[in-house]
Order: structure tokens, then C-alpha cells, then sequence
């Protein structure tokens, strides 16, 4: 099946181009460190979820890509055709002259309506391309006016046009000490309505992605295409092809559909965060070595102690007492309680690893069985140069801090009726800010009372 | 890509504008090495076939045929506008964009803004017209003048009315150069306050000018250079003062240094608008994000740096300094130390091989000596363009909305009332048709507000945080 990805604004266009860019070295790379067999199945599968074969004999990304002025995407566009390995096609992009100012507003109510039939029509397009559609892969930040407010309408309109389709929003949170000066109130605007039109939110904090390029990668001058590189390696480790546990021994023709199956098992919670070790500098790869015991012991502890990587670990943080029946509010600090999590392992003697110990119920709300509430995908074939590569998808308490912070300096700017007369001149109102936090305080709750 | 339109009014924004246009097509021929007009280009110039004389059309893409600026000169008085018409940007200009009459406006913003702007309404009205209706898509105005004389203060803020009714969604940015105390105009302060009441009503953006600021500016760079203490020599086209490398040959007018810096400015908030790069910051971003109320938009604005040594090597400790500099009191363009005042937002757009590492590693550096308002402690707004202006390797401009900008307009008020209580010259502006004594007491009174807007926001600096409780959803 096929997935279709619609990239809005800056980020997601500079992101998706990283995305595409990642997933297609790794089907060419050669250090599969699979049967030939096992390689061509892979890369066949990639090919189908996320390239289209044209006559051209380079793939065509199945992407649509989004911007309400003309820079990044000519520059996105560009980027790609001189890789000479694939390509954008040249038809599926919309953008207009004049960008939407850092104003959710803005990007929702006017370019929205304005633009619907143009997009759609392009959407519609690339998913008629797709023998079986999978489901569609936004890609936006939520922290300026045409990702975060262009893209929650689009998400709106894909929801309309595509009521069966599955739809996961990738949404990038801004650094916590300001890209824009607005980024709290589009957040809290971009998240509420994303809430009611899409299946799950697959989030990406750009404050993480940096510490992990400064202090795994070694990066010394960090700029935003080393963070997007590292965002699309983690995003690779989830979507290439992998075998789903009872799968049979093809590859998984569902993965958007899996996904939510896995981790979604309740509308009120579907804030996903993503770890993914080993994580370092390519040229240190050739040197190092890891066993299975080791990084499935690491991404454990990086699970239960809400770790944003595999460095400075709090090994202190314990599940509580396995079998006693524990409120919520006596639960040992800082454990970071999960409703659902999906491992995925890819590289050497993948099927031998044992991940009983992330069947502990101790992890785990009561509603599901620990059986249902953890998943693993596995595939022998190596990703990205990483002999043993592992990922987390966890549906937890991962995101409820951050969450929690951007809400309440969101809600201290708000109180002050600081610049929203810059969204009530495009029609958003203070009743619709009450309503977008009332929303949010929800989901907060109920993540806390987990 | 969106177009901008200047339109410069008086003596001091002509000449403020010329070193403008001037400077762009250096900047723009650094950067464009094939002749080919691009996006970049056409945000504020046009490319007109020439060879069917001046009223060609325009040529949307290819080569650079001729370029002509998207603006309009405006002046009551003949001579600053002639003598660029004679000069060697006289083909960046065509006779079309230009208003001009012969006597001037004597220093009286009551004959700028009621009688030539009466008499000259349509006429601009329709100029206007013409160079919008030559953009693709316009997205802002920049308005250049000062406020002290009478045709870029009076005649300038008609205009600035004018674009408000006749193109209401086009952003308004206003550069204004306010009188400095000593100021040879003895009716500056009339003139600056009654044009102030028309700034903050009708201007989207204003960034304010003073001359001290540019004549300290221009002073401490000859200092330096002339001290022999630089090891190695300055750079001639990095100066923030100079014209080298651009068209003008002539001997440089003195007021020439200093208006090349506010020439800059302008270049340095438009390059994320034209240029690419990782973290673009648009115009309309800029409004959005510093103006947190609608008549606080005044933004203190500062340069850095102010020359480049000429070796090449740039370690990240002189890339530090750099935003140092950016919030000290001597790189402001207007007389205030924003940093013992207090912070409503701050942008920082930043050129060159600056990547957001940086930025982060500077924005905590200086945190902690900033004061911001309690409900915007995190309020920076960054943007990173990669191209950076010529002789330069990066720069850093920084736009804050700050209370700073208080003793400017304290001041401004107080010379205001020296005058205005012994009704001192008070008749030459009562004499013009549709002047009365309201309207210098409406334009104080505003003024009065606005300063006390600002006192208010002050006398939350310091005092004890408390964060407004949170909603309580029913478990």
C-alpha cells in the first residue's frame, strides 16, 4: 500500500525533502547485510509505499508539496533533481506569493478556503497514482502560520474527502526558547484542531533532535538540515518496510493502518513520541558494535524515565510494584506510564531478540492486555548503515511536560491579550482560543490521570 | 516572491532613499553574477524594455534589460530630486514616479499635510496606482522621512493616510528620523508630534531614527579606523557607512555615512524576504510578531557589525561578539539602552554562514541580562538568511520592542509643551486652512497616551511573576 505525503510550509517541505532523500540512500545502500532475496523485497516495498516508477526510471516521490510562497519549494524541488537518484514530480505543487506571516489565522481562514480546491485536487491526484492508498503522512511545524494553520485545515479537507483513509499528522515542535514569538498560541490552535480531524500525532521536538545532534552526532555547528537529517533517519527507522509480528512472511502492506491499530486505542489519546537508538556520527559507525541485550536494556530505561536519548539515562526511575493496583498519584515520580508502544528492530538476528521485558504490565495502563498494548516489527535487513538499529513508538506520557509547558505560556501570553488582535483581524476569536484550550487541558488531564 | 514599493517624501528621505537604491543594486549585483532578473530582484525593482523608449513593457524574466526602481520621490523643493535625477541612478528612475513643486514646505507640517496634501491627492493617488498595478503581487510600503521639516513629516504622514484608504492590505512601514535636541528647526517639535499622532494610527511598523545615533556611529568607525589600532585593515565595501563598490563616484556628502546606515537597515529586514535560506523571516512575520498590541510598534533597531577586518577567518568568539554588540547602547539607531528597559519581543534576522546553533548559543547567553514582559519571556522571533550583505561574511540585525523608546517620546513631548505653552510660532500653522488648535492638542494627547502605554508596561518590570491560573477541566 501506499502512502501519500503532503508537505506544508518551511519545515515540512525541508523535512520531507530530507525524508524521501534518507529513505532512498537506504534502498540503494549496500549494507543490507540480508539475502539478496530479503534486499529486493525491501526495496520493492519501499518503492511502492513511497516512490511512483515513471518511465523516467528515477522514482517520483508520492508527495505533494505545500508552501504559501515560492522560495522553499523551488529550492525543495531543485535539491532533489540534482540528487539524480529521485525526484519530485513536477506537477504536485501548490504555493502562492505572499507566505502567511507566523499567523495561524491567516493559514487557516484565509489560504485555506481560498486554496482547498487547488490542493485537494493535487492531493486527489497523487492518491489515484497509488494502486491501494495507505493512507496520507503530513509533515508541518506548528509553530508557524502555513504548516500549523494551512495544515490543520488541509488535514480538515483530507478527513472530509478521505472518511477511511488514515491520516497521521508529523508535527515538529519549535524550540522552547522562541523561533517565533507567536509559536505558543499557533501551537495551541494547530494541536486542538489536529485533535478532532486526525488519527495520531507523530511528534518531533526540535529542542531533543538538537541536543541529540550536539551530543551523540558531534556536530559542532548545528544547522537546521543536520536536525532535519536526524528527524528523517527516525522517521526512515519507522516507515521502511518491516515484517508485523503475525504478518506472514511478506512485508507489511499496512503500516499507517498498523500503526494506529497498535498504538491508538483510544481517541483521547494520540500524541506519539518517537525514540530511536543507536544514534551517532556516520563515520563512527564502522567502529562500534552493539548488542541486542544492551540497546533493548537502554530503550527500556529511555521509555520508563521519559529519556530523550540513549545519553544521561535516569536509571533510577523503576516501574511501580508489578500485581498492586497503584492510583495514579502514588506512582513513583517521573515513571512515565504508557498506554501503548510499538518496538521496531531492524539489522543482525533480529528474530532472536527476546523484548519480554517490555511486556512488563508494570509499563502499562490496566485497559489492555500487556499482549495488546506492545507490538514489535521486525526486519533483518539493516537500515541506514546501522547493523542493529531499534525504534520506539510510544503512545505515553512522553509528551505531557512539554505539552503541559507550551499550554501554560500560551495561556500567560493569552491572559494578557497580547497580539490577538493579529488573529481576530482574520476571524479567529477568543472563544475559539477558550475552545482550543479547553481541548488541550483535556488531553493533559487525562494524560496525567494515566 | 512579493514586491515592496518605497516611497521617500522630503529632503532627508530622498537622500535617505537614493543611498537606498543605491546600495540594493550593489547588493543585488554581488549576489547576481548571470544579469538574469530573478525573484530576488523584482521584489523591488522592475525589468522594462527599453528599447522602445521609456514606456516599454515590463520583462518578467531572462536578462536584465533595464531595471527601474519601484518607488516614487516626493519632494516640494526641486533640488535634492534633480540632483538624483542627474546622478548616476538617473536610469533607475523615470519621470513618472516622481512628485515634485518648487518652494518647498517651510519647515511647517500643517503646509505639507493640508496644502500640498490637498493639491497633490490625485496626483499621487494615481502614481501610486501605477506602480501597484506593475506588482505581481505588493506586499508592503516602506515609507522613508523625517519628522522634523515640513514635507517629509506632514506631506509624508498624508501619504501614509493615503495608502491606508486606498491600499488597506498592504503593510506600512514607516522610517522615520526624528530632530535631535539640537536641532537647527525651531518648530521640529511641532512638526515631529503632529506627525507622530499620524504614525500611531495609520503605520503598521515605525522604526525611528535618530541622528546622533547615526553621527556616533559614523564617528566611532573613523575612530577605529584611524587609530592604527586594527592589526590588519578594514574592509572598504563592509562599512556600515560606505558607498564603495556602489555607483556613486562623487565626493561623498556628509550626511552620505549616515544615511547608508539607515540605507542597510532596510536592505538587511528585506534580505529574508528576498533571499533564501533555513529559517525564512517575511515582512509581514516581522509585523506579526512585534507588535503585540496595535499602537505599540515602534521597534529600536541595530546593526552589527559596523565594518569587517579583512582577514578571512571568522572564529565563533568574534561571531559571538557580534550579537553582543547587537543589544549594546552604542549599536542603536535611536538614543536608548534597551537593555535596562524592558522587552515586549525581540527579532533577530541574522545573514551569512550563521546556522541555528548559534543562535540558540547567543539567545541563552543573553537571556538572563534581558528583561522581558512577564507574559513574553521567550519572545524572540529568529530568521536566517543565507546571503549575506557584500563585504560581509554574516551580520545580525535586531529589531526590539522595547520601553526604551519612552525617553525619545518624553522628550520629543516636553520640547513640544516649551514651545506650545507660550503658543510660540503657533500662528504659522493656525493661518493654514483646516488647522486648529485641536489638532496640536489631539496629537499630544495621543502622544501622551502612547507614553503612558509604555509606563504601564515598565512598572511591571521587576515586580513578582504570577502566572494566571489555569483552566480546571472535571476529571
Amino acid at each position: 500500500m501506499s502512502i501519500v505525503t503532503v508537505q506544508l510550509g518551511q519545515c515540512g517541505n525541508q523535512i520531507g525533502h530530507e525524508v524521501f532523500s534518507a529513505l532512498c540512500s537506504d534502498i540503494r545502500g549496500t549494507h543490507g547485510l540480508c539475502s539478496k532475496k530479503e534486499n529486493e523485497s525491501y526495496q520493492d516495498s519501499c518503492k511502492e509505499r513511497f516512490f511512483c516508477e515513471e518511465e523516467s526510471a528515477v522514482p517520483v516521490a508520492r508527495a505533494v508539496l505545500v508552501d504559501m510562497e515560492p522560495k522553499v519549494i523551488s529550492q525543495t524541488l531543485s535539491m532533489a533533481a540534482r540528487s539524480g537518484h529521485w525526484k519530485y514530480s513536477s506537477h504536485s505543487h501548490f504555493c502562492q506569493k505572499q507566505g502567511s506571516g507566523n499567523n495561524w489565522a491567516n493559514g487557516y481562514s484565509v489560504h485555506g478556503p481560498r486554496h482547498k480546491e487547488a490542493i485537494m485536487n493535487l492531493v486527489q491526484k497523487e492518491a489515484e497514482k497509488c494502486d491501494r492508498l495507505g493512507g496520507f503522512f503530513t509533515i508541518m511545524s506548528m509553530a508557524g502560520g502555513t504548516g500549523s494553520g494551512l495544515g490543520a485545515f488541509v488535514t480538515q479537507c483530507l478527513r472530509d474527502a478521505f472518511p477511511t483513509s488514515f491520516i497521521l499528522n508529523h508535527v515538529i515542535w519549535p524550540y522552547g526558547t522562541g523561533e517565533v514569538i507567536v509559536q505558543n498560541y499557533n501551537s495551541v490552535l494547530t494541536l486542538s484542531h489536529l485533535y478532532h480531524s486526525s488519527d495520531a500525532l507523530l511528534v518531533h521536538e526540535n529542542d531533543v533532535i538538537h541536543k541529540i545532534c550536539s551530543q551523540l552526532m558531534n556536530i559542532k555547528q548545528i544547522s537546521f538540515r543536520d536536525v532535519n537529517q536526524v528527524i528523517a533517519h527516525q522517521l526512515g527507522s519507522v516507515f521502511q518496510p518491516t515484517h508485523t509480528a503475525g504478518g506472514g512472511s511478506g512485508y507489511s502492506r499496512n503500516p499507517l493502518g498498523d500503526l494506529m491499530e497498535t498504538l491508538v486505542p483510544h481517541p483521547e489519546f494520540r500524541m506519539l513520541g518517537l525514540r530511536n537508538i543507536p544514534q551517532m556520527p556516520e563515520n563512527s559507525l564502522p567502529y562500534s558494535t552493539f548488542s541486542w541485550p544492551g540497546l533493548i536494556k537502554h530503550l527500556r530505561q529511555m521509555l520508563i524515565a521519559n529519556a530523550q536519548m540513549e545519553e544521561g539515562i535516569d536509571w533510577q526511575v523503576r516501574p511501580p510494584h508489578p500485581g498492586s493496583s497503584i492510583p495514579s498519584r502514588n506512582k513513583p515520580l517521573h515513571f512515565n506510564t504508557s498506554i501503548a508502544n510499538l518496538v521496531i528492530l531492524r539489522g543482525k538476528d533480529v528474530h532472536s531478540v527476546d523484548l519480554g521485558s517490555f511486556q512488563d504490565p508494570s509499563l502499562y495502563t490496566s485497559w489492555l492486555n500487556p499482549q495488546d498494548a506492545f507490538n514489535a516489527w521486525r526486519t533483518p535487513r539493516a537500515f541506514n548503515k546501522y547493523e542493529k538499529s531499534a525504534s520506539l513508538v510510544s503512545n505515553s506520557q512522553f509528551l505531557l511536560k512539554p505539552l503541559d509547558s507550551i499550554v501554560g505560556k500560551a495561556w500567560n501570553m493569552f491572559a494578557s491579550k497580547a497580539y490577538l488582535h493579529q488573529y481576530t483581524k482574520f476571524g479567529i476569536q477568543e472563544e475559539d482560543f477558550l475552545d482550543c484550550f479547553t481541548t488541550l487541558e483535556q488531553v493533559i488531564s487525562s494524560y496525567t490521570n494515566l | 516572491m512579493t514586491q515592496s514599493v518605497v516611497v521617500q517624501v522630503g529632503q532627508c528621505g530622498n537622500q535617505v532613499g537614493c543611498r537606498f537604491w543605491d546600495l540594493a543594486l550593489r547588493e543585488h549585483a554581488a549576489v547576481n553574477k548571470k544579469g538574469v532578473y530573478d525573484e530576488a530582484l523584482s521584489s523591488f525593482f522592475r525589468n522594462v524594455d527599453t528599447r522602445s523608449g521609456d514606456n516599454g513593457p515590463d520583462i518578467y524574466k531572462g536578462k536584465i534589460c533595464s531595471l527601474k526602481a519601484r518607488a516614487l520621490l516626493i519632494d516640494m523643493e526641486e533640488g535634492v530630486v534633480n540632483e538624483i535625477l542627474q546622478g548616476p541612478l538617473r536610469d533607475v528612475f523615470d519621470s513618472k514616479q516622481l512628485i515634485t513643486d518648487v518652494s518647498g514646505s517651510g519647515n511647517n507640517w500643517a503646509v505639507g499635510h493640508k496644502i500640498y496634501g490637498c493639491q497633490y491627492r490625485e496626483n499621487i493617488v494615481e502614481k501610486l496606482r501605477k506602480t501597484a498595478e506593475h506588482c505581481d503581487c505588493l506586499q508592503c510600503f516602506f515609507i522613508i522621512h523625517s519628522m522634523g521639516g515640513g514635507t517629509g513629516s506632514g506631506l509624508g504622514t498624508f501619504v501614509l493616510n493615503l495608502l491606508e484608504e486606498e491600499f488597506p492590505e498592504v503593510y506600512r512601514f514607516v522610517t522615520s528620523v526624528y530632530p535631535s535636541g539640537e536641532d537647527d528647526v525651531i518648530t521640529s517639535p511641532y512638526n515631529s508630534v503632529l506627525a507622530m499622532k499620524e504614525l500611531n494610527e495609520h503605520a503598521d511598523c515605525v522604526l525611528p531614527i535618530e541622528n546622533e545615533s547615526l553621527f556616533e556611529i559614523v564617528n566611532k568607525i573613523h575612530q577605529m579606523i584611524n587609530s592604527g589600532k586594527l592589526g590588519s585593515t578594514v574592509k572598504p565595501n563592509s562599512l556600515v557607512t560606505s558607498s564603495a563598490g556602489s555607483a556613486k563616484t562623487l565626493q561623498e556628502k556628509p550626511f552620505d555615512a549616515m544615511n547608508n546606515i539607515v540605507a542597510n537597515l532596510l536592505l538587511n529586514l528585506t534580505s529574508s524576504a528576498r533571499f533564501e535560506g533555513s529559517l525564512n523571516m517575511d515582512l509581514n512575520e516581522i509585523s506579526m510578531n512585534l507588535v503585540p498590541f496595535p499602537r505599540l510598534h515602534y521597534l529600536v533597531s541595530s546593526l552589527t557589525p559596523l565594518y569587517t577586518l579583512a582577514d578571512v577567518n571568522v572564529p565563533s568568539r568574534r561571531l559571538d561578539q557580534m550579537f553582543s554588540d547587537a543589544f549594546s547602547r552604542d549599536h542603536q539607531l535611536i538614543q536608548a539602552d534597551p537593555k535596562h528597559s524592558l522587552y515586549l519581543a525581540c527579532a533577530l534576522l541574522v545573514r551569512g554562514n550563521v546556522q541555528v546553533s548559534d543562535l540558540r548559543r547567543n539567545i541563552e547567553r543573553l537571556k538572563p541580562s534581558l528583561h522581558f514582559v512577564s507574559w513574553n519571556q521567550e519572545g524572540w522571533k529568529t530568521g536566517l538568511c543565507s546571503v549575506p550583505p557584500v563585504g560581509h561574511s554574516h551580520s545580525l540585525l535586531a529589531l526590539a520592542n522595547n520601553t526604551c523608546v519612552k525617553p525619545t517620546f518624553i522628550e520629543l513631548k516636553d520640547r513640544f509643551m516649551k514651545l506650545y505653552k507660550k503658543k510660540a510660532h503657533l500662528h504659522h500653522y493656525l493661518q493654514i486652512d483646516g488647522m486648529e488648535q485641536s489638532c496640536f492638542s489631539e496629537a499630544v494627547s495621543s502622544l501622551s497616551d502612547l507614553i503612558e502605554e509604555y509606563n504601564e508596561l515598565d512598572a511591571t518590570k521587576g515586580g513578582p511573576r504570577i502566572d494566571p491560573s489555569r483552566l480546571k477541566i472535571a476529571v
